[in-house]
């Protein structure tokens, strides 16, 4: 039996002037066609702390997670502001390619090009017009430092990304990601195929990571969310349900969808 | 026991089909490599065509052949990953896609010879180039495209999502990530693709009796400017062809040994399919083997 | 409250700066601009290439109705060709081409369609190992080499057989049989190998011999997909022009019997069209044959869609 909750009842925190926020969206639709995948999103997400998109598969959240960068162009309607420095990105005549160098993603699986893994690091790079050698080694090491993959594959730089294990390969795409220095790093669901062992890896270079970096994850992983986030939101059949402090989310869910959700009798 | 005793039968009558098939083709095969291989010599492979009757060496032919095949692969490789990749990456799903579709395949189910007399009729009747190594080859161009166009398509499409969107996500352009990314993980198959598409194209003589014509002048081999008449890279000059030369060899058959020369050409021509074939497996999974780095 | 908050940033010039700086074309749009228009550009030369194809062969068919006005209906069913006379009666090419290629596709399809269901059904390990280099190899081997081995085999034996020239019908359907095994073949496996596994594991289970399997489940539920490769077997057949003009004795004639020489469109087209001068009556009346061939071709392509998407209906259901 799956419980009918109502959508009017939501939580949904917002942010006071002094708080600086790196990213927020307003009113933020997403259709499939005629399929309306995420009803008024009104999320802000502040600078330098790891927000976590938490719900069921289907709640809508890589939906979210995806129009953020734009990267749900071809294959959806996205309508509603995204604001980000005072801009809104959601406009059409925004340079995409632009955003998304501010705003880098890892996705579920991962992706690394079938390059070596210094090309990996470097192709994206020199496609945007860095060339200086030296400027490049030092990206190269910073970036897989940042993502705590140095110290494994220093010696090895030029050996295929393929030959890397799957959590080695996550973060190797988290320090491609990195090395174009964005403000902002979308993970969707980064963990999902890994082994808890890397998943503890990818989750302590994340942590680190938000001293510079603004981060916007999704999981599936209550626990995950419990343990590296600062902020959660909730979805729930493509609408926001409750957006708090993940302490509070966790200890005191202010309606009754999150309180089913996160005790696990939900639907 | 009826169905069974059926079952016994059918799977005879195949098993013969089979040996009837097998053998067809090893008597193929043996025929022409037994009756041409000893006329193969080098003096055949280089040396000169009479005039008069076709007797003598297929040495202008071969270096037609090969010439022909580098001038339509290099007019076609181009064309057909440009429009590769904008079936690949940039049509929409739409009726003028489906519609631009319709004309590749109808492209590549026209008959050779409709083709070649496309091309007589633009290039030596039309433009009055006349027949030509450059007429034969842009005939050679429109027979190979459509081919060439899906399986660069087909290669770039086998590519997973997720190359394309980690590319995107870094901010790089479609066409960068299409080319710099795509295109190599592509690659293997798109290799294969076009060698054994260069086994068709040095096979292919009906599209080319009126457009590279059916004369191999003699051509002065010292001389490799292009701008000269009597060079052989001359692309304006007459240039028939390994294929067309069997051809003529067997219809206009002057010469006493015609049937000898001819299987001795054919020889030739099979052994560089069979190699052309066995070029696109070898350097098709070579290639596999480098992109995905299971040394 | 946050209204105000973003409202106000907006005002100030370092967010000035930043819209300038998302707004800004940069080489990956200038990069994108490029490659859209290179791609444009090659798709635009491939659909150019086939519409002043199908133009220019059409406007030049048709020019024998048009210009020297001889009705079509005379062209379709005269059988008198000598096109210097100005008798321009196509029947005779129209027949033999049809005649081979039928031909052709009756004797090769079993043939096929054994050798497939050898490679899928009974030996797959011989079939994929062996058989199948084997296949590739035979569709590899150039149109002039199969005229070749049909003028040199395949005329004198008939010549021997059935007395006459051995030019003719027969030598041609012969020819065609070997040139379209192979096409018919590879196709056929596809669609066999492309039959659920579950189909033919269900009617064993049922206690169905192979046989039965093979012929009342697999073979059934491959029936468009083993159509579509006979049609493209028929394609390459009805197209096909030095094998068969090399072995047919080219006589534009009305086909008597198999052993007698005739002709076929593409036949007629290789030895005519060098020797007729463009725009004259007998020139128009090639490229008549030609436009046939056309539209030959676009009818078989036609088939084949026809048939895939009745298929496509059948497996929704």
């Amino acid at each position: 039996m799956l419980k009918q909750y109502s959508f009017d009842k939501t939580a949904v925190q917002t942010f006071d002037a002094q708080t600086s926020l790196a990213l927020k969206t307003e009113d933020l639709q997403v259709f499939y066609g005629t399929n309306h995948a995420m009803h008024d999103a009104n999320l802000a997400f502040p600078k330098n702390q790891i927000t976590a998109l938490i719900g069921a598969s289907g709640s809508g959240k890589s939906t979210y997670l995806r129009s953020l960068n734009r990267m749900n162009d071809t294959i959806a309607t996205v309508t509603g502001k995204i604001w980000y420095h005072g801009v809104d990105i959601n406009e059409p005549n925004v340079n995409i390619y632009e955003i998304r160098r501010h705003i880098g993603m890892v996705f579920q699986r991962p992706n690394p090009f079938a390059k070596s893994i210094r090309e990996n690091i470097t192709y994206a790079l020199r496609a945007n017009g860095v060339k200086n050698k030296t400027e490049l080694t030092e990206r190269i090491e910073k970036s897989l430092r940042g993502a705590a993959l140095w110290d494994e594959v220093k010696d090895s730089l030029d050996k295929s990304a393929l030959s890397l294990s799957g959590g080695q390969q996550q973060r190797l795409c988290i320090a491609r990601s990195i090395a174009m220095a964005p403000d902002v790093l979308l993970l969707d669901e980064p963990c999902s195929a890994l082994d808890p062992i890397s998943t503890v890896k990818v989750e302590e270079t994340l942590l680190e990571l938000q001293k510079q970096y603004t981060i916007i994850i999704v999981t599936h992983n209550m626990q995950q969310a419990a343990r590296i986030s600062s902020q959660c939101a909730f979805f729930h059949l493509g609408h926001v349900m409750e957006y708090t402090p993940t302490g509070t989310m966790f200890s005191n869910p202010q309606i009754p969808v999150t309180q089913d959700y996160i005790s696990g009798s939900f639907g | 026991m009826n169905a069974k005793r059926k079952d016994m039968i059918a799977t005879v009558i195949i098993d013969l089909i089979v040996a009837i098939v097998v053998g067809i083709l090893f008597f193929l095969l043996a025929y022409i490599l037994i009756k041409g291989l000893p006329h193969v010599s080098w003096s055949f492979l280089t040396g000169a065509t009479d005039s008069f009757d076709g007797t003598g060496g297929i040495g202008v032919q071969l270096f037609n052949s090969f010439y022909l095949l580098v001038l339509t692969m290099l007019i076609s490789i181009p064309i057909s990953l440009g429009a590769g990749i904008y079936l690949a990456e940039y049509a929409k799903d739409n009726w003028r896609t489906s519609l631009i579709r319709s004309a590749i395949e109808v492209l590549s189910s026209l008959p050779s010879v409709v083709v070649g007399l496309f091309g007589f009729l633009l290039f030596v009747v039309k433009f009055k180039i006349g027949f030509s190594v450059i007429s034969g080859a842009i005939a050679l161009t429109f027979f190979n495209l459509p081919l060439l166009t899906r399986n660069i398509e087909e290669s770039l499409s086998a590519v997973p999502r997720s190359q394309r969107e980690a590319g995107l996500s870094l901010g790089l352009s479609k066409w960068k990530t299409e080319v710099g990314i795509i295109l190599p993980v592509a690659l293997p198959g798109i290799v294969t693709g076009v060698v054994l598409s260069a086994g068709r194209v040095f096979g292919e003589a009906a599209a080319l009796i009126y457009t590279a014509g059916q004369s191999a002048p003699v051509t002065n081999f010292a001389d490799w400017n292009p701008m000269d008449a009597a060079s052989p890279l001359n692309p304006f000059r007459p240039a028939e062809t390994l294929a067309v030369h069997i051809w003529k060899m067997n219809t206009e058959g002057l010469a006493s040994n015609a049937a000898a020369l001819s299987a001795a050409a054919s020889a030739v021509l099979i052994i560089a399919v069979l190699l052309f074939n066995l070029g696109a497996r070898v350097l098709g999974s070579y290639l596999y083997r480098r992109v995905t780095a299971s040394k | 409250m946050e209204q105000t908050n973003f409202q106000l940033k907006k005002q100030d010039t370092q967010s000035q700066e930043w819209s300038k700086r998302l707004h800004h074309a940069t080489r990956a749009t200038r990069e994108d601009w490029i490659g859209r228009g290179i791609s444009y550009l090659c798709i635009g030369v491939i659909i150019l290439v086939v519409a002043s194809m199908l133009w220019f062969i059409t406007s030049k068919g048709i020019a024998t109705f048009t210009q020297n006005h001889v009705s079509l209906w005379k062209f379709l069913s005269g059988t008198d060709w000598s096109p210097s006379q100005g008798k321009i009666g196509a029947l005779p090419m129209i027949v033999g081409s049809f005649a081979v290629t039928f031909a052709a596709a009756i004797v090769a399809t079993p043939f096929a369609v054994g050798t497939a269901i050898f490679m899928t059904e009974i030996s797959p390990n011989k079939g994929r190992k062996f058989l199948q280099p084997v296949i590739e190899l035979l569709v590899g081997i150039p149109s002039v080499v199969y005229g070749f081995i049909g003028l040199a085999v395949v005329v004198p034996f008939m010549r021997h057989l059935v007395g006459g020239s051995g030019f003719g019908i027969i030598s041609a359907t012969f020819v065609l049989f070997v040139m379209v095994l192979p096409t018919i073949t590879s196709m056929t496996v596809d669609s066999l190998r492309a039959v659920p596994r579950y189909y033919k594991e269900a009617s064993l289970a049922l206690g169905a011999t192979r046989w039965q399997t093979v012929s009342k489940v697999i073979l059934r539920s491959a029936t468009p997909g083993i159509l579509t490769a006979v049609i493209f077997g028929m394609a390459r057949a009805f197209g096909e022009a030095l094998a068969v003009q090399m072995v047919i004795g080219n006589a534009a004639v009305m086909p008597k019997d198999l052993i007698s020489a005739a002709s076929t469109l593409t036949s007629q087209l290789t030895t005519g069209i060098g020797d007729t001068i463009d725009g004259t009556l007998p020139n128009n009346a090639l490229w008549s044959l030609a436009l046939i061939l056309l539209l030959m071709s676009l009818f078989f392509n036609a088939l084949v869609r026809v048939i895939a998407k009745r298929g496509q209906l059948k497996h929704e259901r």
